[in-house]
């Protein structure tokens, strides 16, 4: 039994260990991982960040950046389902699965890989953000608790992307899916205060999971624009920026796993 | 010499479409078992099933000694795989993808390096280790493919199709390694659309369709049910294909086949060497100048033919469905 275990976390290791050569075999990813951000800045932030309104005043790239770090890692779900898709396709989850690894290990690593990418394309972005003058205001033990709660969404999202590329199976399909999911993760408080919004898609960015991240965010980070609104989901953002990763993962955790299971069906 | 892959009556069925209908398969150890069928016969499947990647419906099977239902942990350690695509990561490079798979199959990380390195030598896949396995060509992806699924030198190995969509020099050099692994010991289930790849590799073969195995045997046995020999008499001119079919159809005893593009008539021979003599007077008699008359062996084509009532797919269209 301990040496299952032990063989479980050595067989994580080595499929973490699989994609975090990439880092290291092809140095180009950091500017893949900076690509988005740095355009999300620049668009946001300057292109059309004078003429967006700031409710209660303030600098616009400091209300912009917590939302751009919370659609950082809402975009790890197009990256999870298109990597479990690709695997799918190409025949190496079959050649995973005839192999006397564990099979936890399977789901279990591209989990932790996908953390620790995440993670580093977290500090990307924060990076991009302190050069264009952003910063936190509230202590560091403020803006730790921040980045766990982001994280905490990534890992959410990892589920809804494991789900979705099982689903899939084809990477051409999973971009498909994605295009489609890309809207939801855009209608939310990360660019504009949903209280100047019409009121049906005010409502629903405060209610999307992502705004709750944002808000908690802003909160912790000491950034203007936390609390926008008077919504009760507005003012209970950390809460509930710790609540809907955990209600998404306990939905989808178990749905993957399901998934995952009728492979061999 | 013990069987190294037992399959009892082994169904399987997707919603109403019947993958495995009581398929049977006993293969002894260190022999290349051949798999042959028309598309969608089940040959996909009866692998999937064997290499514990898809559970069965009903039946029983062992590998290796080993049960694929209640022990499929045990099976995997004595297996090895190659499915119809290229099952790599095309990130990383050739050694890196060979070491990963080793580190999969329990090896310590210093073993895992000196297997991958021995394996890509094997495989002539050392000058390009270090590239990413994206910029391989077909060939060599498939040899990197192949060198995954020998890391611990499997008991049984299972190919499904491992040279479809390769060109003629590749498929040679596929052939080359099983036939080295086979001489090793190893036990090989082969499933191919090539009936001249059967024919090379195989010691026996099944022939499956719709789920179940309709004939099987060594290749010479599956052809001596054709009839024996076939007599082809190709013709200098095709008005003359019509006369020399009867003719030829009178001397053997039964309708030949007719190849207009070619100019030939084809037929079984019961009793060869009388049969060709008739031929040739009733030739003569019907005065149809022949170029050519050859008594030869039945092909696995004949043999496939007669047994599903269709043709080998071609490799064409065996290809679009690899594609
Ligand atoms: N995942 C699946 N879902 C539904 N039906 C399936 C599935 N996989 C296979 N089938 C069906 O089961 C039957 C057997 O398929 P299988 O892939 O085993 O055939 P095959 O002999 O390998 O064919 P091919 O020569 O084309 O590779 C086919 O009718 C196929 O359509
Ligand atoms: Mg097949």
């Amino acid at each position: 039994m301990i040496a299952r275990l032990q063989w479980g976390v050595y067989d994580t290791w080595t499929i973490t260990r699989r994609d975090l050569i990439t880092w290291v075999i092809n140095p180009v990813r950091v500017v893949g991982e900076l690509v988005f951000p740095i355009m999300f800045v620049l668009l946001f932030g300057y292109v059309f960040g004078s003429g967006m309104v700031v409710p209660g005043g303030g600098d616009y790239r400091d209300f912009l950046m917590p939302g751009i770090f919370a659609m950082t890692m809402a975009f790890g779900i197009g990256n999870t389902m298109t990597v479990v898709a690709t695997d799918i396709e190409r025949g190496v989850m079959d050649r995973f699965r005839s192999l006397p690894m564990a099979p936890s290990a399977i789901v279990a690593g591209r989990c932790s890989a996908d953390m620790v990418n995440s993670f580093l394309g977290l500090l990307i972005t924060i990076a991009c953000g302190l050069v264009v003058g952003w910063s936190w205001h509230d202590g560091l033990l403020n803006a730790l608790f921040a980045v766990l709660l982001l994280l905490l969404l990534r890992f959410a999202c990892l589920w809804i992307g494991i789900y979705l590329g099982l689903i899939v199976g084809s990477p051409e399909a999973a971009g498909a899916i994605w295009g489609l999911l890309f809207p939801f993760t855009m209608v939310t408080s990360a660019f504009v205060a949903p209280e100047l919004m019409p009121d049906w898609l005010g409502f629903l960015a405060e209610w999307n999971p992502l705004s709750s991240t944002v808000g908690a965010a802003r909160e912790l980070f000491g950034n203007v624009g936390a609390e926008t609104g008077s919504s009760w989901i507005a003012s209970n953002a950390v809460l509930m920026a710790a609540v809907w990763p955990l209600v998404i993962t306990a939905i989808f955790l178990p749905l993957s796993v399901r998934r995952y299971q009728r492979l061999s069906r | 010499m013990g069987l190294a892959i037992v399959a009892e009556d082994l169904r399987k069925r997707y919603g109403d479409t019947v993958a495995l209908d009581g398929l049977d398969l006993a293969v002894p150890e260190g022999t290349v078992c051949g798999l042959l069928g028309p598309n969608g016969a089940g040959k996909t499947t009866a692998v999937r099933v064997l290499a514990t990647l898809l559970r069965m419906d009903s039946g029983r099977a062992t590998v290796a000694g080993c049960d694929v239902t209640s022990d499929p942990r045990a099976v995997r350690a004595k297996i090895g795989l190659t499915s119809q695509h290229d099952a790599v990561d095309e990130a990383l490079s050739g050694r890196r993808n060979l070491e990963m798979f080793g580190r999969l199959h329990h090896l310590s990380p210093a073993a895992a390096r000196r297997r991958a390195d021995e394996l890509l030598e094997r495989f002539g896949l050392s000058e390009a280790a270090t590239r990413p396995a994206k910029k391989y060509s077909g060939g060599m992806r498939r040899r990197l493919d192949l060198a995954a699924s020998f890391i611990r030198a499997p008991r049984v190995l299972f190919l499904d199709e491992p040279t479809t969509g390769q060109d003629p020099r590749n498929r040679n050099e596929v052939w080359d390694v099983v036939r080295s692994l086979v001489a090793e010991g190893t036990t090989v289930l082969l499933t191919t659309h090539y009936l001249d790849e059967a024919d090379q590799l195989a010691d026996s073969i099944s022939v499956i369709d719709r789920g179940r195995v309709i004939a099987s045997g060594t290749p010479a046995e599956l052809k001596a049910r054709v009839g024996g020999s076939q007599i082809d008499v190709v013709v200098a001119a095709e008005s003359d294909l019509s006369v020399a079919a009867s003719a030829v159809g009178f001397a053997c005893g039964c309708t030949p086949s007719v190849d207009t593009a070619v100019r030939r008539v084809t037929a079984p021979a019961v009793e060869p060497v009388a049969a060709l003599g008739a031929v040739l007077r009733g030739l003569e008699d019907v005065g149809v100048t022949a170029e050519d008359v050859a008594l030869r062996r039945p092909t696995l084509d004949e043999v496939f033919l007669q047994l599903t009532g269709r043709p080998a797919e071609s490799e064409t269209s065996a290809e679009e469905v690899a594609a």
